[in-house]
């Protein structure tokens, strides 16, 4: 099949057949009622929008955080063994009652 | 008389917005037709329109008289189609597999005589809306434009807002695209 020809054939039968220019009626009226109803906000799609554009700056403050907060962590001395910090622990009350 | 654009327009810079609505009954016959060639359904086609002329309202400062009002409606009516067929490029309702009986009818009757196929033209429209369809937005609008419309790059040029080399690359694909998708089309059935 000659796809040149066809091609022109198609492009031919498109031109001879140009789009209605029918406009369905009063949309004028529909587009003007459009540009002139008055503005009406609605209060939980603004909360909404405003809530998911935090997101991104409210993550990258954590991972900020949370970053400083591992790189100035100083570690605590261990303690010699389990059972004198549990002894700390415990006698800790008495030691501030007994001041 | 009616008055004339630059009379409407300076009154609805002014602040009298009802001044808007003869533009729109004067110029909507001109957008709805521009709107059908890229849109099919009904609803598609007011949605275009109306986006049109709500963009034009909401852009009427930026109008500067240079050009007639058309001429600067038109551009936005064509990029708002242009807009329409980038959002809507993935929900492309037609293939090239379900060609319906007349469609077929008719590229047989081409094979068997391309010089004689002057019958079922709206099979005819139906095959080229159907490949038109496979296009990408950019060649759609370039075939529409160039091929169809029988405008020139530079016209090109003006309503898209292309440079007229990159309207010269997307008409060298788009025909590409177009003879390809024949290809195909004439392939899976004829061949």
């Amino acid at each position: 099949m000659d796809l040149e020809k066809l091609q022109q054939k198609l492009m031919a039968v498109a031109k001879a057949s140009p789009p209605s220019e029918q406009v369905p009626y009063a949309f004028e009226k529909r587009i003007m009622a459009r540009l002139t109803a008055p503005l009406s906000v609605d209060v939980w799609a603004v909360w909404g929008r405003w809530l998911w554009r935090a997101v991104a700056p409210c993550m990258s403050v954590m991972a900020a955080l949370g970053v400083w907060v591992l790189a100035t962590m100083h570690p605590e001395p261990e303690s010699q063994n389990l059972e004198q910090a549990i002894e700390n622990t415990l006698l800790s009350g008495d030691d501030v009652a007994g001041e | 008389m009616e008055p004339s654009d630059t009379e409407l327009i300076a009154a609805v810079r002014k602040g009298d917005v009802s001044q808007f609505e003869p533009l729109i009954a004067r110029y909507q016959p001109r957008v709805f037709a521009t709107a059908r060639r890229y849109a099919r359904r009904e609803d598609e086609i007011q949605d275009i329109v109306q986006e049109v002329f709500i963009k034009a309202f909401q852009k009427l400062d930026s109008f500067r008289a240079e050009a007639p009002f058309e001429h600067w409606l038109m551009r936005l009516a064509v990029r708002t189609c242009y807009d329409f067929l980038r959002a809507h490029q993935r929900n492309r309702e037609t293939t090239l597999t379900d060609l319906s009986d007349p469609e077929v009818d008719w590229l047989e009757r081409f094979a068997a005589s391309p010089a004689d196929n002057s019958k079922n033209t709206d099979a005819a429209r139906a095959l080229v809306e159907r490949i038109l369809a496979q296009l990408s937005p950019e060649a759609r609008l370039v075939i529409t434009l160039l091929e169809i419309e029988d405008r020139s790059v530079k016209e090109i040029s003006q309503l898209t807002g292309w440079s007229v080399p990159l309207v010269k690359v997307r008409a060298f694909r788009a025909r590409a695209q177009m003879k390809k998708i024949l290809e195909t089309l004439t392939r899976e059935k004829y061949l």
